[in-house]
């Protein structure tokens, strides 16, 4: 509590001269880390406290406490199908983003593209660092029926029915392999780039053939980026809201959308702070899983 | 083999901006429906000037971004200094704690900021927004801060130290002036983080203060008209500059640590 106003003379007193060093070190530190007790760390302990309530606490209704809000895949069998499809789809996305991203960065690693490596690289980055619900929404005027799809195919074949797939599953992992497909082209990039060339070469000159060489050595080398960027998309992908909803419609209820629902509609917090700490036990159990693997990662 | 690789590549690319594309033209299609064949039309781009609630979410937007960069970025800098170049116990401790405002899906720690704000009183709207805005910036400051250390010679400020210069005078003389393209880039990457922010202003947002990207998604859900397209460009080209101008200061950064 004092470390108010020691923020700013001792925090730039490098040497720490005057003062025991371990003030100037908890003055630099205190802003950040204070900030994200209040703004993460105690948020997440007050929802924790609220899945245990019976109702929401607001105006003067009695609350109590109780373990009936974990029990909700008991008693609404229904969120079991949600839970299956909300699992599909992050497999499905994830599946897509590893074979296509691990082509794309063995494209560009192993094309002798030169310098223009980079071009390319920043050209397939740039979009991911843009607005994700604008490039959601962008895939609704390109597949709903009379969009931009239908025109080229109509162009092409007149007759032909239209091919709109809005609002559907397969819609959903479109647009969340087109949001998170450039995290997986990165990961592996940096796993591919750091496979000596000479080693490919050896195993070419002793007769190994393209497959030998992509399944006994490219794969198991990148595999670190691989593993990495599946748990880099898959986390964010189970807790996706916004996608399902804009791009799946009636079609698109998930976890996410229960969450966003029972926040924003039903006013039952308690029940959706609940199922986000489910969801937060799946995504902390992935990422202790492969802590290994994501740290030897991010030290490359 | 290697002009597959690229017509991959090139295929790949296609892809990511083909939607973005067809977006962008959409806003200047005649049509409010979105109808095709299309027909060349400003229309959009006018009305877009009459939509007082659009340019209003849009001006608070780029509200928050400044001052949330404008606290980030000192806040995250002295963290990155103290991690980077003091020894303490618990200091691996402190840099995994960074990760979980990344890592976390925003649906949760979103949802969670709604129910702490709320009860605790502080609420929503501007400031609850400035408060989680800032917490998510934090750790890319410091992310992009420690890299930058890692590549200044620490032993650059113990010489200016030995020659009589105060630790004081030796950061600012010495590591400072070598850190500023990294703390510029971090100052970015703040901004972009805030301006794109959508699903924590999405739960703190009120009836009476939203951001653009709550705007969109909620015009998306009630029902819009290609204006929302001529806004939504704008605000994909001004991240995607400030990415590129990241990208160039990042490049002068490590032109500046080797002479």
């Amino acid at each position: 509590m004092s470390a108010g106003p020691a923020t700013t003379a001792p925090a730039l007193n490098m040497g720490g001269r005057r003062l025991p060093p371990w003030v100037a070190t908890t003055a630099l530190l205190l802003p950040a880390y204070g900030w994200l007790m209040i703004a993460i760390f105690l948020p997440l302990g007050a929802m924790f406290l609220f899945s245990f309530m019976t109702a929401t606490p607001i105006g003067t209704k009695e609350i109590g406490y109780t373990f009936d809000q974990y029990k909700i895949f008991f008693t609404q069998p229904y969120m079991w199908q949600v839970a299956s499809w909300t699992f599909q789809i992050a497999f499905a996305t994830t599946l897509i983003c590893a074979v296509t991203g691990f082509l794309a960065a063995l494209a560009l690693a192993r094309s002798g593209l030169g310098r223009s490596q980079w071009v390319f690289l920043i050209l397939i980055l740039l979009p991911f660092w843009t607005n994700g619900l604008v490039r959601i929404f962008s895939w609704t005027m390109v597949i709903r029926e009379g969009g931009f799809l239908d025109a080229v195919v109509q162009f092409i074949l007149p007759e032909a029915a239209s091919v709109g797939f809005l609002y559907s599953r397969p819609a959903i992992v479109l647009g969340l392999v087109h949001g998170y497909l450039p995290y997986m082209v990165l990961t592996c990039y940096i796993a591919i780039s750091t496979i000596d060339d000479a080693i490919v070469e050896a195993a070419e000159s002793l007769g190994a053939r393209w497959w030998t060489i992509l399944g006994r050595i490219l794969i198991p080398m990148a595999a670190p980026g691989l593993i990495a960027g599946s748990v880099l998309i898959f986390v964010p992908v189970v807790g996706a809201f916004m996608e399902p909803r804009i791009l799946g419609g009636p079609q698109g209820v998930t976890l996410g959308t229960v969450i966003e629902d029972s926040f924003t509609q039903g006013f039952n917090w308690p029940q959706g702070a609940a199922l986000s700490f489910m969801l937060l036990a799946v995504v902390l159990a992935i990422f202790a899983t492969f802590s290994g693997v994501l740290r030897r990662n991010a030290e490359l | 083999m290697k002009a597959f690789g690229r017509v991959y590549l090139c295929l790949l690319i296609f892809f990511l901006y083909l939607p973005i594309g067809v977006m962008i033209a959409m806003g200047f299609n005649a049509s409010p429906y979105y109808q095709l064949p299309f027909e060349f039309s400003t229309r959009w781009w006018h009305e877009l000037w009459q939509n007082a609630e659009l340019l209003e979410a849009g001006k608070n937007s780029v509200i928050v971004a400044i001052i949330v960069t404008l606290i980030a970025t000192p806040v995250g800098t002295a963290a990155a200094v103290a991690l980077h170049r003091r020894e303490f116990p618990g200091r691996n401790f402190l840099r995994v704690m960074l990760l979980p405002p990344i890592a976390i899906p925003w649906l949760i720690t979103g949802t969670a900021m709604l129910v702490m704000f709320y009860w605790s009183g502080i609420g929503r709207g501007f400031h609850a927004m400035l408060i989680g805005h800032v917490a998510l910036a934090i750790p890319y400051v410091v992310l992009v801060v420690s890299t930058g250390l890692q590549t200044i010679r620490q032993d650059l400020e113990e010489a200016a130290m030995s020659l009589g210069a105060t630790p004081l005078f030796a950061f600012f003389r010495v590591t400072l002036p070598l850190l500023t393209p990294s703390i510029i880039g971090a100052a970015l990457f703040a901004f972009a983080v805030s301006l794109d922010q959508f699903v924590i202003s999405y739960f703190l947002a009120t009836p009476g203060y939203t951001t653009l990207p709550v705007k969109i998604y909620s015009a998306i859900r009630k029902g819009f008209t290609p204006d929302i397209n001529i806004i939504s460009t704008v605000l994909l080209l001004a991240s995607m500059a400030l990415v590129l101008i990241y990208f160039i200061f990042s490049k002068f950064g490590a032109k500046d640590v080797r002479r």
